[in-house]
């Protein structure tokens, strides 16, 4: 039986500082996340103890694979939602807390952008008249580099990685005809001028079908091989494939969609075998092919659109919700994925353009085109790049998104909950309240693990291993009643 | 809001346009039109004001 999807987004932010005549992104990234943490109450440091992005789920262990690049000196904070805001990479990076599906990812990413926010806000008033900090929810500066946004995933241990690279491989490459944040223009190796906007920010940075890289030749598949949980049940499916989206609606099919092929890869409930000749130029096919029309060819010299592999993994879903259920995803969740999912679908088939409500890739190319027809421009001008960057451009006075009439999943007052509260439904939820009532008292935190300083012991390791462990059904009253945290670790038992 | 008035009074009048570009166009049509226009108006507003300038000092670091 499929596990359930416990799942989470962690987003790269892009960032500059306007004003001084040169910008470095990492102190700009630590004045941002410094800024925020100060306008809170307390701060909790990062544990770093068992971090190990050097092992591969294919089975060994990269002998020269670097370790972790977050350095521990730089800024790295854990939020009372559960969520971890740090700098990684010279960009500003926050992980959503551990959600139990897609919605719940959805309201938690949404909290990330007011945090983002909220920190500009509180840079702006250590910086000198002049100075600003500017972040973006994108992945592309149109020069050549790219930056993620990845989700995560939690999978049962038991089932081989290859069958999860088989079954995720052809969804993979074509989820981008809902989940892609559009892009003018193109970066594909060697140029593609006739590529006027495309449908994906990341397609064309990535080079190899499966790995362990996330910096240079990009594999399709991620194998780091991370859990953060008990290793010997679990697997954290670590993706890197996909654009950072603003609209909760692409945000939602993407994270919903992909719960539920890889429950459905568990329960070995993929029985269509539809693998492509060569998945790294169809990601780029797929996203180049703003019309949807082009045939990609499967490794058994047959051909469908990106459009018609989405159509299959549908069908196999909903046989799949038929005779097993969706509780992995979540019921209600799991039967709203089907439901848009299908809607989509649909709509992309016959009138893609009326999704521009709905998809960030329609509503930004109706925004492109529309504003390209109004002032008469050629492709090549640079306000329809300015177009683009500014579409993601977090700042509510400067935001394109914010102007365009796309739906809302969530609702602002519970978006704002979510900035301090975390999900009541994952161990987020033993951390952001521990953090909440004894953060002074915690010394170090990890996804798996707090550290307690109740004073004269040493420290005291509170185990985290079960993610869906430490909910608020488990511990909610446990940790209303405890008056310290040395009487919390006496009743845990640590 | 000074500016957009002004946008607005050196463009040609709104009713001469549709005539001439959509004499079929609905209520809705219509109505769709003049929502797209206040955006583009709203967008030119906000649209930063050296798209060059700041296309090419928008660089990033490559991240994960």
């Amino acid at each position: 039986m499929a596990i359930p999807k416990v799942c989470g987004v962690e987003t790269e932010y892009g960032i500059l500082l306007r004003g001084p005549a040169e910008s470095n992104p990492i102190a700009a990234s630590s004045v941002l996340i410094n800024a925020y943490v100060a306008s809170l109450q307390r701060r909790v440091g990062w544990d770093f103890e068992d971090e190990s992005p050097g092992n591969d789920a294919r089975g060994y262990s990269v002998a020269d694979a670097s370790p972790p690049e977050v350095e521990t000196h730089l800024v790295n904070a854990v939020l009372t939602n559960g969520a971890r805001y740090y700098v990684d990479h010279a960009h500003p990076e926050l992980s959503t807390p551990e959600c139990r599906d897609a919605r719940e990812v959805v309201v938690w990413d949404k909290a990330a952008e007011r945090i983002l926010i909220e920190s500009m806000r509180a840079a702006a008033a250590t910086l000198p008249p002049g100075h600003e900090v500017v972040v973006h929810k994108n992945n592309s500066d149109g020069k050549g580099n790219s930056y993620g946004c990845h989700e995560n995933y939690l999978l049962d241990r038991a089932v081989p990685f290859s069958r999860i690279v088989a079954g995720i491989l052809p969804f993979f490459v074509t989820r981008q005809l809902f989940a892609g944040a559009g892009k003018v223009g193109c970066e594909a190796p060697g140029g593609s001028p006739a590529v006027r906007f495309e449908l994906s920010q990341r397609a064309d940075f990535f080079e190899e079908e499966v790995g362990l890289e996330t910096t240079l030749k990009r594999p399709l598949v991620n194998t780091r091989d991370e859990p953060h949980c008990d290793a010997s049940r679990y697997r954290r499916l670590h993706v890197i494939l996909g654009d950072a989206n603003l609209s909760e609606v692409a945000t939602f099919l993407k994270v919903g969609t992909t719960a539920l092929v890889l429950s459905m890869i568990e329960d070995d409930e993929v029985p269509r075998d539809l693998a492509l000749a060569t998945p790294v130029a169809a990601v780029r096919q797929v996203s180049h092919d703003v019309d949807l029309s082009a045939t990609l060819e499967l490794a058994d010299g047959s051909r469908m659109t990106g459009l018609e592999v989405q159509w299959e993994y549908l069908d196999m879903a909903r046989k799949y919700a038929e005779s097993r259920g969706l509780e992995a995803v979540g019921e209600e969740v799991g039967a709203e994925v089907l439901r848009r999912w299908e809607s989509v679908l649909t709509a992309l088939e016959t009138d893609p353009m009326s999704l521009s409500g709905t998809l960030d890739w329609v509503a930004k190319r109706k925004l492109v085109e529309a504003y390209r027809e109004r002032h008469g421009l050629g492709w090549d001008d640079a306000r329809l790049d300015a177009l683009d960057l500014q579409y993601h451009d977090l700042r509510p006075s400067k935001s394109l998104f914010a102007r365009l009439p796309v739906e809302r999943l969530t609702t602002d007052a519970e978006v704002e909950a979510a900035m301090t509260e975390p999900p009541r439904s994952t161990r987020a939820y033993f951390r952001g309240r521990c953090l909440q009532k004894w953060a002074g008292s915690i010394v170090a935190a990890n996804w798996d693990s707090l550290v307690f300083d109740v004073g004269g012991d040493p420290l005291r390791r509170v185990p985290m291993m079960e993610p869906l462990r430490g909910t608020a059904a488990h511990v909610e009253e446990l940790v209303d009643s405890c008056s310290s945290p040395a009487e919390l670790l006496e009743r845990l038992g640590a | 809001m000074a500016e957009r008035e002004q946008k607005k009074r050196s463009a040609p009048p709104r009713t001469e346009e549709q005539v001439e570009e959509a004499p079929a166009s609905t209520e809705k049509g219509e109505q769709i039109k003049a929502e797209i226009d206040d955006l583009l108006d709203e967008i030119d507003e906000v649209l930063d004001a050296n798209a060059e300038d700041f296309v090419r000092s928008y660089v990033q670091k490559g991240g994960e």
